[in-house]
């Protein structure tokens, strides 16, 4: 892999099996559909942002797709994830539909969140995904939390909190390379090693935290496990472009958290071909370098797999799903469109679980009207 | 998927159990014993913080709770406010119901980003997927000659944000039904204790029983003035009041137990009869929850209103050390004489 910090996980073990083998061809055709429709969504997001469709930040999770598709894939459909605020991917990649995704964007009442989230905000609780969140750093105590329960269900209460039957799981706490540098993520990494909380803090480090390089913001750079293992938390770097390689490293990695309910810390080496945001005009970055990391496009590096060694697909049909996944975007931008915008009303609800009177004075106190939370 | 993360209400408008016995407990005993019923009844609730365990609580609160619930229940927690706070909102989104005890509110202003952003506002941003059945509790407000940084008074600060609730007790008998209240309740809390009050002593009942939020006391009743106060300020208003009665000025003491909700209809009630209102409230002037009282004061209740309201709140200045200037700086008893007095033309 170009430039990468160190020595990532990488290859084939010598002589021995790799995990990825025993995934069936019609899995990686369903993961390889999962990131050419990342990468198409995405697509739309960006044209449907110029044209000012979408307002607020929004980042884009092109370059970037083998990442969550490949540790979400190596999970339980149950199993807690939270994520930071490039968060389109874990979303499309946990099930949410492209619909949902893009009305959240669009501010309508049909997105995840009703559209008061919005692109940083992507909560899908029958997903088991606990969201996007905007402030750098602020989910990982969150990832802890989530294992915390998850953990505390089986072993205090002795059932779920849904009333079945609790069990050993794993929450993954994705963060970017930018939040490494937060008090957050020092501190959840401190509880879980302390408290063998089951959480993986998923490092996505595609070197920039916004425009500044990683090794100017963050120190051991070249050798970011150190991090973890500072807090005596098994830790590892995973060459994160080649979805096969990730497999090979991260689902042992979560079947081993899962058994012993220990934390680890994995640094995925990642590449993000955007910039940080719709806003970035990426005048920190050479142009070679991206080009150069394009050449080892995730997407592509899949679609070679299936096509030379697996002989599973044809062009035809990586064409056909890439058509269909456009088919998809396209619709979510149109739907998205033309779904309605929330109701003047819908300011008021979801501030309270239990509304209690005299508890906002919103509107109340100052128009004499009846409070609308009641 | 699981089921909202939420607990079955008692009766609100049953009759409180009677202030008056002789079952005396401390005001950390009664806290303690609110949190232990909770916990006998939902093993969703457990107790973080720091030397909640072991130390058997900073300051004694939760005394006994460990050799009752074990580690996995009453779990000490290192010094990492923000991170032991963003996991109990975590915690809360998978179902569970944590306290949270901050050994003081001061040191909360290193969680802010996960009390403040994540806490209050996860229901609201998830489009109503998550309620946070969370309660932070702690001490708040100057102690004893703790100096600048340690005598916050958050709840000028914390009251500003919606979706969460605060109570604000002032004796033993409200501190275990509002926070019996509090961890039932399916939103976030913050209450707010003093160590000044931890060792007051009064009757509290054995029994059950849950005080409803956003419903004030008449802690004393007058017809000069109306004095509304919450947590250990009103007992300063209480002292207060003994004096002015010696002087022929007798006056209503609102004890309001909740800020947010705030008992607005509770303090119109009492002014439409004295026509006088002063607010007592710990936290600095300006923009501080007597600011908020006494707007609301105005907006709705104008036209009773004999003289403009007074605030009578901590001096606006850094919390000092010495201990003659903390007794001036606090809201205290000559203050709100001289207050209540002022709008009664009598100075």
């Amino acid at each position: 892999m170009p430039g990468t910090n160190g020595a990532a996980s990488t290859g084939k073990p010598a002589g021995g099996k790799r995990p990825s083998d025993s995934v069936p061809s019609a899995t990686l055709i369903k993961w390889l559909r999962d990131m050419i429709m990342i990468r198409e969504f995405e697509n739309q997001c960006a044209q449907a942002y110029q044209q000012a469709k979408i307002g607020g930040f929004c980042h884009l999770y092109i370059g970037q797709e083998a990442l969550a598709v490949g540790t979400i894939n190596s999970l339980n459909p149950d199993d807690p994830i939270v994520t930071a605020y490039r968060d389109h991917g874990h979303a499309l990649a946990r099930g949410m539909s492209a619909r949902a995704c893009m009305a959240e964007m669009f501010g309508k009442t049909a997105g995840c969140a009703k559209g008061k989230g919005g692109s940083m905000h992507m909560f899908d609780k029958p997903n088991w995904n606990f969201g996007g969140h905007g402030i750098v750093g602020a989910q990982t105590p969150l990832g802890a939390g989530l294992a915390f329960a998850a953990r505390y269900e089986w072993e205090v209460m002795k059932k779920g909190v849904d009333g079945g039957p609790g069990k050993k799981k794993v929450a993954l706490s994705y963060l970017g390379d930018g939040a490494l540098n937060q008090g957050a993520l020092h501190e959840a990494m401190n509880l879980a090693g302390l408290w063998d909380i089951p959480v993986i803090f998923v490092v996505e480090n595609n070197r920039y935290s916004m425009g500044t390089a990683i090794e100017r913001g963050t120190t051991m750079a070249h050798d970011l496990p150190a991090k973890g293992r500072a807090y005596g938390i098994e830790a590892l770097t995973i060459d994160g472009l080649d979805i096969l390689n990730i497999y090979d490293h991260f689902k042992p990695l979560v079947d081993r958290c899962r058994e012993t309910q220990r934390p680890a810390f994995v640094d995925l080496l990642t590449y993000r071909y955007q910039g940080h945001s719709m806003s970035d005009p990426q005048k920190y970055r050479a142009k070679d370098e991206v080009e150069m990391f394009k050449k080892r496009d995730s997407i592509a590096l899949l679609e070679q797999h299936l096509l030379t060694e697996r002989k599973a697909i044809s062009e035809a049909d990586v064409d056909k799903i890439v058509a269909e996944c456009k088919a998809i975007a396209a619709d979510s931008v149109q739907f998205a469109e033309s779904t309605p915008a929330p109701s003047p009303e819908e300011l008021y609800s979801d501030v309270y679980a239990n509304p209690m009177a005299n508890l906002s004075p919103t509107r109340e106190y100052v128009e004499g009207e009846k409070n609308p939370l009641l | 998927m699981y089921i909202a993360n939420t607990c079955p209400k008692p009766d609100f408008r049953k009759t409180l159990p009677s202030r008056e016995g002789d079952r005396l407990l401390q005001f950390r005993e009664a806290l303690r014993e609110a949190m232990t019923e909770e916990m006998r009844r939902d093993d969703r609730v457990f107790l973080m913080g720091e030397e909640v365990a072991y130390y058997n609580g900073a300051y004694k609160v939760s005394q006994g709770m460990l050799d009752e619930f074990g580690p996995k229940r009453i779990i000490d927690a290192p010094i990492s406010e923000n991170g032991f706070a963003g996991l109990a909102v975590g915690a809360a989104m998978y179902g569970l119901r944590p306290i949270i005890e901050f050994m003081s509110w001061s040191f909360s202003l290193v969680a802010a980003d996960q009390i403040l952003n994540n806490a209050p506002k996860m229901l609201y941003m998830s489009g109503g997927q998550w309620n946070m059945p969370i309660v932070f509790r702690g001490n708040d407000g100057a102690g004893g000659q703790l100096g600048s940084t340690h005598s916050w008074c958050v709840e000028g600060l914390y009251a500003n944000v919606p979706g969460l609730k605060m109570a604000i007790p002032s004796n033993p008998y409200d501190a275990k039904g509002l926070l019996k209240s509090a961890i039932i309740d399916d939103d976030p809390v913050f209450f707010l204790e003093s160590e000044r009050m931890l060792a007051d002593k009064a009757h509290v009942p054995a029994e059950e029983y849950y005080i409803p939020f956003g419903q004030a006391r008449l802690a004393r009743e007058g017809a000069d003035c109306t004095l509304v106060s919450f947590g250990r300020p009103v007992n300063f208003c209480l002292d207060a009041a003994e004096e002015l009665a010696k002087e022929g000025i007798d006056v209503d003491v609102l004890d309001m137990r909740t800020i947010r909700p705030l008992d607005k209809d509770s303090i119109i009630r009492s002014l439409k009869k004295t026509g006088r209102v002063v607010v007592v409230d710990q936290c600095w002037p300006f923009a501080s929850v007597a600011s908020e009282v006494i707007t609301q004061v105005v907006e709705h209740a104008f036209d009773y209103l004999d003289h403009q309201p007074i605030r009578v709140n901590s001096d606006d200045v850094p919390t000092p050390y010495a201990k003659s200037l903390e007794a001036e700086y606090l809201p205290h008893k000559g203050k709100i004489i001289r207050a209540v007095k002022a709008s009664l033309h009598r100075l």
